[in-house]
């Protein structure tokens, strides 16, 4: 009996590290090929004979060298870190109050208000991007980076304000009840507890909404054509092609350096984040 | 002059639906220790809330120093409150805690510190003021909580079971600590709680609340020996008063008057019967007889004894003794109203 | 006091809802009049023309194709999620060493900007330089001068970007599903194992029945990110070859906005909003339940 069971405990621990170690060969897979195809020489990248996983010459920082000296990318960077704090402030301005008073102030109905402004998030941009564009020339803004700026927050805000609603409805009501016997009004118990209890919640909302402003690719391709008005998500691999000729290296090394970063933060916030597609199915 | 004063206050949460509270006229005096005693459901916390102006009554009039309160924000009714939970604001530190009103106040710097440090010497926390909440056991938590209530000098304290939250041991030394530090403050206080111990020990004047309705309002000693009508007297004691209807009345006593042949005899006009004992309980103190009245009037009526554990009769599980209820210790009640009734007949 | 400051939460949500009202219920409602009407880019006037558009568009074979290939593309890559990223989470479930690592890496797919992630793609999967080919020869599984072009033939090519996009959501599905696991309170799979039941019986049984509705919400979210997403098919093949991998995301994005036909652009869009209404009733469904219970 004993042995029976230990043997079928080792066989399900195999097949365990099995699937672990396959899938992430699998999906991360391509962020290693990023990553040597930044570092190897032309002559190695192109020629077939050669081991393609290993580096077969010397390293070379010449796909970099190009990256930031002879193209946009630090442009795209900039202009993506712009958009990106821009669209955080927009969205914490709206999104925080939305959500307390939906959370606190308005009762049963601010539950359903919620999942309606939930549900707005789902309305994807390839249904909005045609009138959306007739918008964004009525404002000035075509071809402009204030184009995506101004737009972006339609995705931040319902997303932030649901999230949010969750953190506000997880903080006991007494502390409030409690702020307000105590001498504040119910905008200071929001402005001074509130608030300040909530920072994770806030936390996961500015990288949320940061992280968007890079991924996001429908809008920014449609809204945009001049090159240096371009965020990075769009600008690597639209306009680091010239005609028909892909600079790999220098694509992939863009590529690893994007990704990276955002990869990082979110791996902070992840599972704030879950919480909010999550929120009633879990428990 | 009445400190705080409810005329005809009533909450109604749900239109349609029975309220919260209903009709309930409360006068609490200068200094006095009020217990709002309730089972749960009964009102007692929403009344509290009300007084608080966290909720806004339906109708009637909330007055605190004899001026109508109803339409001030809490800050501006200059209360103290202590929750359940003590709401202790998690990410400030216990000074920051304390001073919190000051501050909304706008109080100085220099106050703030002078009557933290009034407050948390009273109650011998001082050495936590750096801490946080999370940091805190729960008698300490209770504490700080306290001290953020006094901190400002009330006029009135308001406290929802803060006692409620500490385990069996800490309580009892808890509410006796809390009672002293009332006197000695001398601020009027108003105290919620579903534990009668507490009502009974702390309370200068009990009131007992069921279905948001006022039952009775009086002393300790007053809701227990003399209650206004059934509930109360089933709700206070353990075990509860004996409720036994017969024609035309409704008879009650304790089960500590309900006593055995040999005390009995000594209490002078009583009235007898034969108690067949079914099984008991020994509770170290005391003894609780449970079993059923045989013969008489209240025949086959279940009815339950306790008496002094020193009380050494012999009192077997399933033998029948008369024991005895002085007349005095019979109280009557109205079998429609369920209120008492001043007759005193016993049915034969 | 509740009396009193009844402005005040309407104050405060106010401005959210007129934001998403102006940039997302505008443009809905003018989606729906721009696919009855006759709007070019440059155009001015506005005519009412009817259903017109949609019978052209329904007309359209390549349309006919788009509408297929958005069901095969959301179905298959789909049932694909759901099976890997079920069977990962399991995987995920204890605590192991390198646990934070292994996760980071799996993440990546989904948390790089998808455009970027496909371009990757697109290297792996050159018509030339593909490390798939070089592997493919290297186990005489394909001859050299005869490697498959990946994003060149119809059934390879949609072959190819429906696992780009597994690749893509996968990782989503699989943190979903693992924050629902979590949630399962330890105590009934063993009992379950108490009670005699073996490591099948209690995955089959207990284990995922109880992430049921987790799966939901992923299943859910999954469909509505595939069906309107265009990216992934918009770097890898363009639609291509010869539009056999349009979708109709990709599809309006090209008559409408490369091609200015709004107004066609706009009625094709138009064929999203069932399934999206779909979805909505059913994620408004699992909410209205977890607030029930």
């Amino acid at each position: 009996m004993a042995s029976r069971r230990r043997v079928k405990t080792w066989f399900g621990i195999m097949v365990m590290w099995a699937v672990r170690v396959f899938f992430a060969v699998v999906l991360g897979f391509p962020f290693y090929w990023m990553l040597i195809t930044t570092f190897k020489r032309n002559s190695d990248l192109y020629d077939l004979k050669n081991n393609p996983f290993i580096l077969n010459e010397l390293p070379t920082l010449d796909h970099l060298r190009w990256l930031f000296h002879e193209t946009l990318f630090l442009r795209w960077v900039g202009n993506t870190l712009f958009a990106g704090t821009i669209v955080v402030v927009i969205t914490l301005l709206l999104a925080v109050p939305a959500a307390y008073a939906l959370a606190r102030l308005t009762g049963a109905w601010g539950a359903q208000l919620g999942i309606g402004i939930f549900l707005t998030y789902l309305v994807p941009s390839t249904l909005l991007f045609i009138p959306l564009s007739k918008v964004i020339s009525a404002l000035g803004l075509q071809d402009s980076l204030w184009s995506v700026i101004v737009v972006y927050p339609t995705f931040t805000i319902p997303f932030s304000t649901w999230l949010l609603m969750g953190f506000f409805k997880s903080i006991p009501k007494d502390i409030e009840d409690a702020a307000m016997v105590d001498g504040l009004t119910r905008w200071g118990a929001f402005v001074k507890l509130m608030i300040p209890m909530s920072t994770s919640g806030i936390l996961t909302v500015v990288i949320f909404a940061f992280t968007l402003v890079t991924q996001e690719f429908v809008y920014a391709l449609t809204f945009i054509s001049s090159a240096n008005q371009q965020t990075v998500g769009v600008g690597v691999p639209t306009f680091l092609v010239r005609g028909d000729v892909f600079y790999w290296g220098s694509l992939m090394a863009a590529c690893l350096i994007t990704s990276l970063p955002i990869g990082v933060l979110y791996n902070i916030f992840l599972d704030k984040f879950i919480e909010g597609f999550t929120v009633g199915a879990v428990k | 002059m009445a400190v705080v004063e409810t005329r005809k206050l009533t909450k109604v949460f749900k239109r349609g639906h029975l309220g919260a509270v209903n009709n309930v006229d409360l006068e609490s005096r200068e200094g006095e220790f009020l217990v709002l005693l309730g089972p749960s459901g009964s009102g007692k916390t929403t009344l509290l809330r009300m007084i608080a102006g966290l909720e806004e009554p339906t109708s009637g009039d909330i007055l605190i120093g004899g001026k109508v309160v109803n339409d001030l924000t809490p800050r501006e009714r200059r209360i103290a409150m202590v929750f359940q939970s003590y709401a202790l604001y998690p990410h400030l530190s216990v000074y920051n805690n304390i001073v919190f009103p000051l501050k909304a106040q706008g109080v100085d710097k220099e106050g703030q510190r002078k009557q933290a440090e009034w407050a948390t010497s009273l109650l011998g926390i001082q050495h936590l003021f750096e801490r946080k909440p999370r940091e805190l056991s729960g008698g300490e938590r209770q504490r700080v909580a306290l001290a953020r209530a006094i901190v400002r000098e009330p006029s009135v304290f308001l406290l929802d079971e803060p006692l409620s939250n500490l385990d069996a041991k800490l309580r009892a030394s808890a509410r006796e600590e809390l009672e002293q530090f009332q006197k000695r403050l001398g601020t009027t206080t108003i105290y919620v709680t579903h534990d009668q111990v507490e009502a009974m020990a702390m309370g200068d004047r009990v009131v007992v609340m069921s279905q948001g309705v006022v039952r009775q309002i009086g002393t300790p000693t007053e809701v227990y020996d003399e209650p206004a009508d059934t509930f109360v007297a089933t709700f206070l004691g353990s075990p509860p008063m004996n409720i036994i209807p017969a024609e035309g009345v409704i008879a009650g006593f304790r089960p500590e008057h309900f006593l055995p042949p040999g005390v009995a005899e000594r209490m002078g006009a009583h009235v007898s019967y034969d108690f067949h004992i079914t099984h008991s309980e020994y509770l170290g103190a005391e003894r609780i007889l449970y079993g059923a009245i045989q013969g008489g009037p209240f025949d086959q009526h279940r009815v339950i004894s306790r008496i002094p554990a020193t009380h050494d009769a012999d009192l077997a599980d399933g033998s029948v003794h008369t024991f005895a209820v002085a007349d005095r210790d019979l109280k009557f009640f109205d079998p429609q109203t369920e209120k008492r009734t001043t007759v005193r007949r016993l049915p034969s | 006091m509740i009396r009193r400051q009844r402005w005040l939460g309407p104050v405060m949500f106010m401005p959210a809802i007129l934001y998403i009202a102006a940039l997302v219920g505008l443009p809905f409602v003018m989606a729906f009049f721009y696919s009855v009407g006759d709007v070019k880019v440059g155009s001015v006037g506005y005519h009412f023309v009817g259903l017109r558009n949609f019978i052209s568009v329904l007309h359209n074979p390549t349309f006919q194709i788009a509408v297929r290939n958005s069901f095969i593309f959301t179905i298959t890559s789909q049932i694909l999620v759901l099976v890997g990223s079920t069977t990962l989470a399991l995987a995920l479930k204890e605590a192991f060493p390198g646990r934070r690592f292994l996760r980071f890496i799996i993440l990546l797919p989904w948390v790089a900007p998808v455009s970027i992630g496909s371009i990757g793609w697109k290297w792996i999967l050159d018509s030339l330089y593909s490390v798939i080919s070089w592997v493919l020869v290297r186990m005489h599984l394909v001859k050299a001068f005869d490697t498959p072009v990946w994003l060149g033939e119809p059934k390879l090519a949609m072959m190819s970007v429906i696992l780009v996009h597994t690749w893509h959501m996968l990782p989503f599905a699989t943190v979903i599903l693992l924050a629902g696991l979590t949630a399962i309170p330890k105590d009934i799979p063993e009992a379950a194992s108490v009670d005699g039941a073996g490591f099948f019986r209690t995955l089959f049984q207990i284990t995922i029945p109880m992430m049921l509705p987790i799966i939901n919400v992923a299943v859910l979210f999954g469909m509505i990110f595939t069906f309107t997403d265009m990216t992934v098919i918009y770097i890898l093949t363009r639609g291509g070859p010869y539009d056999t991998t349009q979708v109709i995301p990709s599809l309006a994005f090209f008559t409408g906005i490369l091609g200015s036909d709004l107004a066609e652009g706009a009625a094709i869009s138009i064929f999203l909003v069932p399934l999206l209404v779909v979805v909505a009733y059913m994620v408004l469904r699992s909410a209205h339940r977890a607030e029930v219970t």
